[in-house]
């Protein structure tokens, strides 16, 4: 390419390198400028492919624009400007900076055109938002992080090795419909890769681990990008994969089960993100243009209110220091607002009539029941029983109505957040109930907009359905309330395998394999030592004299170096993280530029 | 703040709330059998007269019912238990 191809991606980079730099008194309105431009830009982006840049013999794609990449770039973009609103009293920059490049790594993967870029930036999104985990600074955060780093690099290196696979057979990078008939080792590889960021079990148990456990805001914007740009991946990938439908329909049911038993209103809301992308994972499985049409309008809506129950609870915990339901309780009084936002949050993810999710869902399940798949149908409509009973019903319940009375110190806590976060829930309330007031606004942008066209969600058999399905939900959680008092407990889930085995590999290293060690180094010290010793004599008189007077010059000029470097390399695993990641960032800002001249 | 008030109001009259609830619920079902049209419905179940009522029902107990068993069976375990 000749001219300039601005990449969204570009202007999140280089805002988050500039941001540090900035006085006080400008950072706010530049936090909320940056993903403004971004959303400008992308706003403008016309379909076609761009920003081509040739790497080793290869040719790499850093925008692929259609329909697909731009109603994921839309939504991804408009998140970004709502929780950098949600965030924008924080003032550590660390914070911002995570997010933007997390941000900045999903829109590049959602507009790149070949599997090393989509890799690049994928890999950057686990890199930069784990610093949003770390953040929150508590020693079990620290623990959080580094498993959700682990995770995710298992991931991705199973990513990695199907794409090079992949390329090996294909003859080409480019990353588009995988032949899902006949499908390959290397494409389940890959498979694999982006159905672990999608958190279907048993690959899912990063998500509450590291939701939970994140800043306030970090779990906003953590919420929003990570499943959604996997979910993109397989919409791109893998549309029509059979073996898609039954795991989005476990993963909807999991994710239910698990929110009864949780505690934490986070990690219920964590819970509740598995069991929503398992809609869409079933949507992308069926792959008809109406079960994709789904796949995408419901990531679209679930980005918003997702985002808003986040807020909602992030508010909570942000005021009051806590989030777990067995210390909280009849907050109505001090944080009502919070309490209407996060009830329209909930009302949207049960799908009420009149709320986002009634438009979207329902278009995946409708596309069950026409490819008769009873049982996808009735399932996933099970699903949405124990989506509006914990969301819609035991969030707010438990939190701001209740039997329970907290603590006097976070009684005393508690209030109304400040106006940016009341605005971007304001916001995001909004957006939800135009979504499902106006239906035209969310499918003109879908990717296939003539079916999406045909589809109405407002007949009376459907309003009538799901209101009869929604309303005695209720009368099953009010007569059950008893059982469902929450309980101040963890649940075990599939993290308990690494955790436990981390810690049995701990043991084994530190018991048999210590020994072992030592009784080596015995032995090598009887029989190595001694004719080592006359050797090292011999080699040293030859040193001293001869080699010395080369080595000393260069060995000064290595020590300086080594002395400047010794600064940044502290041991310290979280600095040198940082250290890497900015070397990359630099990397990854020299190639788009150079992509675009 | 008047949304308060607004919420103190409806729980002091908590009985009235409910009742009302009540026969919103009843309405509901009998709209359901005399008013809409079940032309598109894709399986014969869904011709019964409340179906999706006794679903969400009978689905709502049974998750909560299915998921506390699955929890008391050993997944449910006290805070500090990843503790050394």
């Amino acid at each position: 390419m000749n001219s300039f191809w601005l990449h969204p991606a570009l202007i999140l980079i280089l805002g988050a390198l500039v941001l540090p730099l900035l006085p006080g008194r400008v950072k706010k309105p530049f936090l909320l400028l940056v993903p403004v431009l971004v959303f400008a830009r992308v706003l403008t982006l016309t379909p076609g492919s761009f920003g081509h840049v040739s790497f080793l013999g290869w040719d790499l794609v850093f925008g692929r624009v259609d329909r697909l990449s731009q109603v994921f770039g839309y939504i991804m973009s408009l998140m970004c400007i709502l929780g950098n609103l949600y965030g924008l009293h924080v003032k550590d920059d660390r914070q911002h900076v995570a997010a933007w490049f997390y941000v900045a790594g999903s829109i590049g993967a959602i507009y790149a055109g070949d599997y090393l870029t989509l890799f690049l930036f994928w890999e950057l999104m686990a890199f930069s938002s784990v610093f949003l985990i770390w953040a929150r600074g508590r020693e079990e955060s620290l623990g959080a992080g580094f498993r959700y780093l682990l995770v995710h690099v298992a991931g991705g290196l199973s990513l990695l090795a199907g794409m090079v696979w992949h390329c090996n057979t294909v003859g080409s990078w480019e990353f588009s419909l995988t032949d899902v008939q006949h499908a390959t080792p290397a494409t389940y590889l890959i498979m694999i890769g982006f159905i672990l960021n999608a958190a279907v079990p048993p690959l899912h148990a990063w998500l509450p681990d590291a939701y939970g456990e994140a800043t306030f805001n970090g779990s906003v914007f953590m919420c929003a990008f990570t499943t959604k740009t996997a979910v993109y991946a397989l919409c791109r990938g893998f549309a029509g994969m059979e073996i898609l439908v039954p795991l989005g329909v476990i993963m909807a049911l999991y994710g239910v089960v698990y929110a009864v038993l949780e505690n934490d209103c986070r990690r219920l809301l964590a819970y509740h993100i598995i069991s929503q992308v398992g809609y869409m994972v079933a949507g992308v499985g069926l792959g008809t243009q109406m079960a994709v049409n789904g796949a995408c309008a419901h990531a679209f809506a679930h980005i918003l209110y997702k985002g808003l129950l986040f807020m909602g609870c992030g508010a909570v915990l942000h005021m009051t220091g806590e989030s777990k339901f067995t210390e909280l309780g009849g907050l109505w009084r001090k944080m009502p607002w919070t309490f209407v936002f996060t009830l329209i949050g909930g009302l949207s993810i049960s799908a009420f009539p009149l709320f986002s999710g009634f438009v979207s869902k329902s278009m995946i399940v409708a596309a069950g029941f026409e490819e008769h798949k009873l049982w996808v149908g009735f399932l996933l409509m099970l699903a949405s029983v124990g989506t509006f009973l914990h969301t819609g019903l035991k969030v707010p319940y438990f939190i701001w109505f209740g039997k329970n009375q907290p603590k006097r110190e976070v009684w005393e806590r508690a209030a109304e957040p400040p106006w940016n976060m009341n605005a971007a829930m304001a916001l995001a309330s909004v957006l939800c109930i135009f979504i499902g007031c106006y239906t035209p606004y969310l499918y003109k942008m879908l990717p296939y907009p003539e079916v999406a066209a045909e589809y109405h969600p407002y007949t009376a058999y459907h309003v009538s359905e799901t209101l009869q399905i929604l309303l005695f939900t209720a009368v099953g959680f009010f007569l059950l309330l008893k059982k469902l008092v929450p309980e101040p407990v963890i649940s075990l889930d599939c993290d308990w395998f690494y955790r436990m085995g981390g810690r049995a590999f701990l043991t084994f290293a530190r018991k048999p394999v210590q020994a072992v060690d030592t009784f080596v180094g015995e032995l090598y010290r009887l029989g190595g030592l001694i004719p080592l010793m006359l050797t090292a004599r011999l080699a040293g008189l030859f040193d001293n004299y001869i080699i010395d007077g080369a080595v000393d010059g260069f060995a000064r000029s290595v020590r300086r170096l080594g002395q400047r470097l010794r600064g940044v390399q502290r041991g310290q695993v979280q600095e040198n993280l940082v250290f890497a990641f900015g070397v990359a960032a630099a990397l990854i800002v020299a190639f788009i530029i150079l992509a675009n001249w | 703040m008047s949304l308060v008030k607004l919420i103190e109001f409806l729980r002091n009259r908590l009985k009235t709330v409910v009742r009302l609830c009540w026969v919103a619920l009843a309405l509901l079902v009998v709209a359901d059998i005399l008013f809409v049209d079940k032309e598109h419905a894709h399986t014969a179940v869904e011709h019964w007269w409340g179906f999706w009522s006794l679903f969400g029902f009978v689905g709502c107990a049974a998750l909560i019912i299915v998921s506390k068993w699955y929890g008391h069976a050993g997944i449910m375990q006290r805070e500090d238990y990843y503790d050394e």
